[in-house]
């Protein structure tokens, strides 16, 4: 119930540390977040402060040998019957945004396929774009905004992990299966997003931005691109005007992304 | 009845028995080589369990020395202390070192193999050749997995789970990663043939009286600890074997080859990467529950004595382990549940429910401490750092049981954090109260206390100070094994922090080694029973003798020695009573009862 109450009332809580989420999954995600955590602060507090009570209480006084009782059933049921009880409410929480972070619309607005290898990201869209990064350079993925994104996600090589932090939410890259999961975006602008699953060396590198534009944008975005890489196929996943290399020598080396947009695959209208 | 028992009285006579039928000969007698040959040759468990501990501690501070660098490297955003391939080994092998060389081992190879047959009254192990092997084993799979550091390619670079594909022989070629899954297999070994030798000794090596409900908690742990090795260890051995056979016999077991990308179609005849981790996680979760119990046995064990209390809610105790380690098997996917490819309800639920067994553990030991007379000797210390530490680590892990907050800490340091929490707090805050606690029962002699509680607390301030920033570095989004970050982010000054008291904790056990030393020129006789302790170990000499036990006293109750030495303090019956003068009439020798819990009272 109380738990219940927290996820109602969570945007005036503070954010305990975790991003508030830019997307409908990541903002579900959030409030679960805030609701284990005060969970965790009450249940936390509570032995840490018993703990401590019972440190400075019982300090050793005198030589006597105190009272040699071993059970108290009355005590022992409780203690075992409240935390079954929690654990049932925080599941019962758990399965109910799990459900929405996790539910996948039939008819998204646009679906993306993502691809990781070592050591960076591709990214192919519906009509044939295809954006590929490189470890030197973060490709960006842009989305439209207030829409369902669908990504399938997979991997050319070994595991990888799509990671964007402000959307509360990752997924691995693998190869062999495809998995897929949506995400709508809330507000335009640019994420940052990492690698997560250790790939070998430059695993610490492989970075990439999702860029978040109105739709219209977005429709506008995939059409010059797309007449771009038709105009020349032998660079297919190279890119038009507005290419940032970012290549520093022969060691690679990163240093953020924001404000960086790498590969967009091509100027956005208003860039 | 305060007086004193004389020892002929109540003694019960028991002819120790030699674990392969032979005739024991006389209790002092010393047997066979001494000096370096004694240490080779040695089928005694007290030997072979130093060993182990030896081998281990030493392991452990490599392995910190590792961490060292780590985060070193880390204090700086762009750092060029270590090569990104430099970076990626050291901390595979720091993981690997912790968790494969150091904590099992000095567990339930080192401590259990010295204790647990003391404890239960027997002479040796079971198989006392058997023990031998398996620390032979052990040694020879921890001096190959460090041989990698000088093969060529240098080390594994795959992290101590060396997840498929990346574990391959394509993407990680080179002899370092064959002698890694080499030392990963024959430790394994190693560890099946102790978690045997366990099994063996807890079942038919009880001295009379001994009944399972009279066993002290930490035999009791070791027991179910055995029984997780024989079901965890022969899975991560098998999955290790599939991998060499993919690496060197052209199989795909774990290799996604023959799939083919045609516009996002499924393909066929193809390895399963997946599997890897289904099988790797399903001995990893159990194994978390290896490298835990014992250590809360060890806690077990001295929180009753430091508060002169019987062990509250001992049947309780017994039962949640049982429980930790039967929800232990079933909780394995909840470290992919972010491959999309889990039922995460299930493993969610019974991830959580983990938590209620914990939960009565803690209370358990809130219990004991309570109405007692706590005194706060360096063992005590370390364990209620244990407490502190594990009750963090705990409520971060039922978060992270909970999916949808697991997809954004997932392999961020957020994780780092908990885990390191969690067995921070059990290998190294009960390991080490542990060998505080032991340390005169195997030597004879004192550590230092003001030392060991310079060690105890530059050891907890540096944790919190090494962790807490870690939690919020990786709710900022740092994921883990990296070896440079974005510099316009903020995380540095966290990870400064944490570089801070990262060395901080090793000037802590730095301290130890000194104490170590100090105790090894200016010995202090311990005596015997210098805690007051509860369990049998404190009734024989310190150091034992070679087999242990001349004589025992009656068994009646899970602290025999306890009961021996104050003998008008008994266990209460269940339930309320005030301060009842037990009888110690009866010598204990109708220790035949399953319920021990009249003969308890002693009446």
């Amino acid at each position: 119930m109380a738990l219940g109450a927290v996820l109602l009332t969570g945007c005036q809580l503070p954010t305990f540390g975790a991003f508030r989420g830019n997307t409908s999954q990541g903002q579900s995600a959030f409030h679960l977040w805030q609701g284990f955590f005060i969970a965790g602060l009450v249940v936390g507090g509570f032995v840490f402060v018993l703990i401590l009570y019972v440190v400075l209480r019982y300090r050793r006084r005198s030589d006597d040998i105190p009272r040699q009782s071993q059970y108290h059933t009355v005590t022992e049921i409780i203690y075992t019957v409240l935390p079954i009880l929690t654990v049932i409410g925080l599941f019962i929480a758990t399965v109910i945004v799990e459900n929405e972070v996790t539910a996948v619309e039939p008819h998204p607005y646009t679906e993306v396929h993502v691809f990781a290898f070592q050591w960076g990201w591709e990214f192919q869209y519906d009509n044939g774009v295809r954006v590929i990064g490189q470890t030197t350079s973060a490709p960006t993925l842009v989305v439209p905004s207030n829409q369902t994104v669908r990504v399938y996600l997979r991997s050319y090589d070994v595991l990888h992990g799509f990671y964007v932090p402000q959307f509360n939410f990752s997924r691995y890259a693998s190869p062999g299966y495809w998995t897929s999961f949506d995400m709508n975006v809330l507000d335009t602008g640019v994420y940052r997003g990492q690698c997560t699953q250790l790939c070998g060396l430059y695993h610490s590198l492989m970075f990439f931005n999702v860029r978040a534009v109105p739709s219209g944008q977005y429709q506008t975005w995939l059409r010059t691109t797309r007449a771009f890489q038709l105009a020349h196929p032998n660079s297919i996943g190279q890119l038009p005007a507005g290419v940032h290399a970012n290549i520093n020598g022969s060691a690679p080396s990163y240093s953020g992304n924001s404000g960086n947009t790498g590969n967009t695959g091509g100027a956005l209208p208003g860039d | 009845m305060t007086d004193v028992i004389e020892p002929t009285a109540t003694q019960l006579d028991v002819q120790p028995r030699g674990p392969d039928g032979h005739e024991p000969h006389g209790a002092h007698e010393d047997h066979g080589p001494t000096g370096i040959l004694k240490w080779l040759t040695s089928t005694d468990h007290k030997v072979i369990g130093l060993s182990y501990m030896i081998t281990s501690i030493v392991i452990f501070y490599l392995s910190g020395i590792m961490a060292m660098f780590l985060r070193l490297q880390l204090a700086s955003p762009h750092s060029s202390l270590l090569s990104f391939s430099q970076y990626n080994s050291l901390f595979t092998m720091h993981g690997a070192l912790m968790l494969y060389l150091f904590a099992g081992p000095f567990a339930f190879g080192g401590l259990a193999n010295y204790i647990v047959p003391l404890q239960v009254g027997a002479p040796d192990m079971a198989f006392p050749r058997l023990n031998a092997l398996s620390y032979w084993l052990y040694l020879t799979g921890s001096i190959t997995m460090l041989m990698g550091f000088f093969v060529a390619g240098g080390a594994a670079q795959f992290g101590w789970v060396f997840y498929a594909p990346l574990s391959s022989a394509t993407y990680s070629p080179g002899a370092g990663p064959d002698v890694f899954l080499m030392g990963i297999a024959l430790t394994g070994f190693s560890a099946i043939f102790t978690g045997v030798n366990l099994c063996g000794t807890i079942f038919y090596l009880r001295a009379p009286g001994m009944t399972m409900f009279r066993m002290p908690i930490f035999t009791w742990n070791m027991l179910v600890t055995a029984i997780l090795i024989l079901i965890a260890f022969p899975v991560l051995t098998a999955a290790v074997v599939m991998l060499f056979c993919d690496r060197h016999f052209g199989t795909h077991i774990y290799t996604a080859v023959g799939c083919h990308f045609v516009n996002g179609l499924p393909m066929h005849s193809c390895g399963s990467p997946l599997l890897f981790q289904n099988l790797f996680w399903f001995f990893g979760h159990p194994e978390v529950y290896i490298l835990a119990l014992p250590f809360f046995g060890i806690v077990t064990e001295i929180l009753p004595v430091f508060s002169r209390r019987p062990v509250f809610g001992y049947k309780g105790m017994v039962f949640a382990t049982m429980a930790i380690a039967a929800l232990s098997t079933g909780v394995w996917a909840h470290h992919m549940f972010t491959t999309g490819a889990v039922l995460l309800p299930f493993f969610s639920f019974l991830s959580l429910l983990i938590a209620v067994p914990t939960g009565i553990k803690f209370f358990n030991w809130i219990g004991t401490m309570w109405h007692g007379q706590l005194s706060f000797k360096t063992p005590m210390l370390f364990s209620l750092g244990f407490l502190f530490a594990f009750l963090m680590g705990g409520v971060t892990g039922i978060m992270l049981a909970s999916p949808p907050i697991d997809f954004f800490t997932h392999d961020t340091y957020f994780v780092v954090a908990h885990f390191h929490q969690v067995l921070f707090g059990t290998a190294v805050f009960a390991g080490f109260a542990g060998v505080y606690y032991w340390y005169p029962k195997m030597f004879g002699r004192m550590l230092r206390d003001g030392l060991g509680k310079a060690h105890f607390w530059l050891t907890f301030i540096g944790f919190w100070i090494t962790f807490t920033p870690q939690y919020i570095v990786g709710l900022l989004g740092m994921p883990r094994r990296v070896a440079s970050y974005p510099s316009n982010l903020g995380w540095q000054s966290y990870n400064i922090v944490s570089t801070v008291g990262a060395f901080m904790i090793a000037s802590g056990f730095a301290v130890l080694l000194y104490n170590f030393y100090i105790s090894w020129r200016k010995p202090i006789p311990a005596g015997d029973n210098p805690w007051d302790g509860h369990t049998l170990e404190w009734f024989t000499t310190s150091p034992p003798p070679h087999h242990n036990y001349t004589h025992l006293p009656p068994i009646r109750s899970e602290r025999p020695t306890w009961d021996y030495n104050h003998p008008e303090h008994l266990t209460l019956p269940h339930g309320r009573g005030a301060h009842t003068n037990g009888h110690n009439g009866k010598n204990g020798k109708n220790g035949k009862g399953g319920n021990g819990k009249k003969a308890e009272v002693g009446v």
